[in-house]
């Protein structure tokens, strides 16, 4: 037996003592053991929701949806499979009814969006004349204190708030590929999408979001000069 | 601050045209001579050096999003959830 089979050996008699004691802990009524599987299982859940719904917000929704049924079904869980392959099949299967409801096929073609010619950054930042075309100040340095855990929450926040005002194919790509971690063939492939249009769609999601950052460590900036 | 060239090359990329490439840079995919001009570009425009900073910046907080935990939003109407279910629950330990 090589060291690997012994690890997973070992890691699912782990699970299975750990199911039954959290199995227990939820049936009780046990609000931490509840909320620590809640915390555990979100990012997993996270994935497996947005393969269907593409949509963060959406996928959040369907999250929630999925663990009242995991509460509702828990009484007559009967432990045929460990807790969480029943819960992702529970999640799994409201994603894709809810892919169904909202009629978001796999493809993006049925969002098209009205071609827009914004450019990466704002034409007033660039020269014109001689030197046209060339900054007319340099961008900032964003010398910001993010590892502060304080800011890096306003921070997250601000992020996500610019990523959901985004259009709905920019912000699908731009979840997929920078948020989620797919890589560009995956994205072409589950939105049905040329590579050239996905990079097109990531280009300006990007770019808004650069600028959206920029505006943040901006503010941030002139009040703390306007502090000192 | 101010960035001027000493000399202006005609076939250079402006930065104007820099800051749309970027991203097709990253990904590999500029035609040999695009990358040579981008690159070219970028190894003389301490403006363009900061913004593909602030861009790689921009990829790292993006990717730090996926680690943040559930909204805390959600925690709350999750927790909710578990509390009126709590109430169903029979014989209910006192």
């Amino acid at each position: 037996m090589n060291e690997q089979t012994i690890h997973s050996i070992y890691d699912r008699e782990l699970i299975c003592s750990e199911d039954t004691r959290l199995l227990q802990a939820l049936r009780s009524g046990d609000e931490r053991a509840f909320l620590i599987l809640v915390e555990r299982l979100h990012g997993k859940m996270m994935r497996i929701a947005l393969h269907y719904v593409l949509d963060r917000q959406i996928a959040e929704e369907v999250i929630q949806d999925t663990w009242m049924g995991v509460l509702h079904g828990l009484t007559n869980f009967e432990e045929r499979s460990s807790l969480q392959t029943w819960i992702f099949q529970i999640l799994t299967n409201r994603a894709k009814t809810r892919m169904r409801r909202e009629q978001r096929t796999p493809s993006l073609s049925d969002i098209v969006e009205p071609q827009e010619d914004e450019p990466a950054v704002s034409l007033e930042r660039f020269r014109t004349g001689y030197y046209a075309g060339w900054w007319i100040l340099h961008p900032d340095h964003w010398n910001n204190g993010v590892e502060d855990q304080v800011l890096w929450q306003e921070t997250y926040v601000y992020i996500q708030r610019a990523v959901q005002q985004l259009p709905a194919s920019q912000r699908i790509v731009i979840t997929l590929r920078d948020i989620e971690g797919w890589t560009a063939s995956e994205v072409c492939n589950r939105l049905a999408l040329s590579e050239e249009n996905q990079r097109v769609l990531l280009h300006r999601a990007r770019s808004k979001v650069r600028r959206a950052l920029e505006q943040y460590f901006g503010i941030q900036q002139q009040a703390k000069q306007a502090v000192s | 601050m101010m960035m001027i060239p000493i000399t202006k090359p005609s076939e250079a990329l402006t930065c104007r045209e820099f800051v749309e490439l970027v991203t097709d840079y990253l990904e590999g995919a500029l035609t040999p001579l695009l990358q040579d001009q981008f690159e070219f570009h970028l190894s003389i425009c301490e403006g363009c050096q900061i913004y593909v900073e602030q861009m790689r910046q921009t990829l790292k907080f993006l990717g730090q999003l996926n680690e943040a935990a559930i909204p805390t939003e959600g925690k709350e109407k999750l927790l909710a959830t578990f509390r009126a279910w709590k109430q169903t629950l029979p014989n209910k330990a006192p």
